[in-house]
């Protein structure tokens, strides 16, 4: 059969939301942020709440998500993004509210934010992409950065003992009462995006039954600041990150799994 | 049986050649091409079109959500 015949609307099974804008990403080949707003947006378009959906974009290599997501958004201070959904949900309560943020913005300079957001049990959803470095500023050592890796801030490799452990945000604020769906996904294989897609929907939901903050760590490359092609650091995170970061559901209907 | 025959487009100018949907692909359908677009990105392509069964894998993890997949059943 001829291509021509195949490719027509009427066979057409898949393309990019609507609710992504055609500007071209800002990311660098085969980043993972790409497919994380794209699952997000096509959440919000199956749940059909575009019309009434703020999201937060933070300070870091997703700064200009705005640009990319075809929805109501504003941009937050560095760290601020789950004060800033405070203040926009508490204001619209029927609002749907999120933040995407990556690990140096929730982690590090907004971890009180994220801790105190959740603690309250904000009725929002925190989207946290983890790729274990200050991508953005050049590949600084975050508070995600795994024992023995590099960085440009940790040229040796991270040093625990100097340097600290690699933080579990995730593990941590399941802990707090105030959050009701915390999980960690993936989106490097189609299966690990379809999860992390129903992820998404199963936060967006705990949303509109106002059970309580949902968060999804998303734990994704960030191939420039590895230093490494992007299959490559597709590879190395399955090989090093989820070892640390393991993949799956941590606290489901407000109750720790295990 | 009915035979499923899928293909796949590419927006080559929006494409930026990381190649994270080749391994998606289950029946390796895809490669970059020797070309570059206007940015300079070996893009991809379908190298064996036949072989395409329009399972969307490809799609769904390109980053920059370039490829759309069309598919289309025949009656044997
Ligand atoms: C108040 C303030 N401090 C520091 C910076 C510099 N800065 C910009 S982005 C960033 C880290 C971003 O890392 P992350 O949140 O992991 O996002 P990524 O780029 O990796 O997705 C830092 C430290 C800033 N813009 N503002
Ligand atoms: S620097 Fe890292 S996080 Fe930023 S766009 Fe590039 S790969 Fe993605
Ligand atoms: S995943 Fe997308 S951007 Fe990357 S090579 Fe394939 S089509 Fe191009
Ligand atoms: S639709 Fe499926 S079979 Fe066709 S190119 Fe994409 S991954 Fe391969
Ligand atoms: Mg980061």
């Amino acid at each position: 059969m001829d291509i021509k015949e195949i490719i027509k609307p009427e066979n057409l099974v898949y393309q990019k939301t609507k609710l992504m804008t055609d500007a071209p990403l800002s990311y660098c080949p085969g980043c993972g942020h790409g497919t994380a707003h794209r699952i997000t947006m096509e959440v919000v378009e199956e749940m059909g709440i575009w019309e009434d959906t703020i999201g937060v974009a933070p300070v870091g290599c997703s700064v200009l998500a705005y640009d990319f997501m075809n929805i109501d958004m504003t941009q937050a201070a560095h760290g601020r993004a789950p004060a800033v959904a405070t203040g926009i949900k508490r204001t619209w309560p029927e609002k749907f509210v999120f933040t995407y943020q990556g690990d140096g913005d929730l982690a590090a300079i907004g971890g009180n934010e994220t801790l105190h957001a959740c603690n309250r049990g904000e009725n929002i959803v925190i989207i946290f992409v983890n790729n274990g470095i200050y991508g953005m500023t050049g590949g600084q050592m975050a508070p995600t950065t795994l024992p023995g890796m590099k960085s440009s801030t940790s040229p040796y490799g991270r040093d625990i003992a100097t340097m600290g452990h690699p933080l579990k945000m995730t593990e941590l604020i399941a802990q707090l009462p105030g959050t009701y769906f915390v999980t960690r996904q993936a989106v490097h294989t189609p299966a690990a995006v379809r999860k992390a897609k129903k992820a998404i929907r199963i936060a967006f939901e705990t949303q509109r039954e106002k059970k309580g903050l949902a968060f999804v760590e998303i734990v994704s490359n960030c191939n420039s600041g590895w230093k490494m092609n992007p299959v490559d650091a597709n590879n190395w995170m399955v090989d090093n990150m989820f070892p640390y970061f393991p993949l799956g559901d941590i606290k489901v209907n407000g109750e720790l799994i295990k | 049986m009915a035979k499923i025959i899928g293909a796949i487009e590419v927006d080559v100018e929006k494409c930026k050649g990381c190649g994270v949907c080749i391994p998606a692909c289950p029946t390796d359908v895809i490669l970059l091409a020797k070309n570059v677009n206007g940015k300079g990105y070996h893009y991809a392509y379908m190298e064996k079109p036949e072989a395409c069964i329009g399972c969307t894998n490809c799609a769904v993890v390109c980053p920059d959500g370039v490829i759309s997949v069309y598919k289309v059943k025949m009656a044997n």
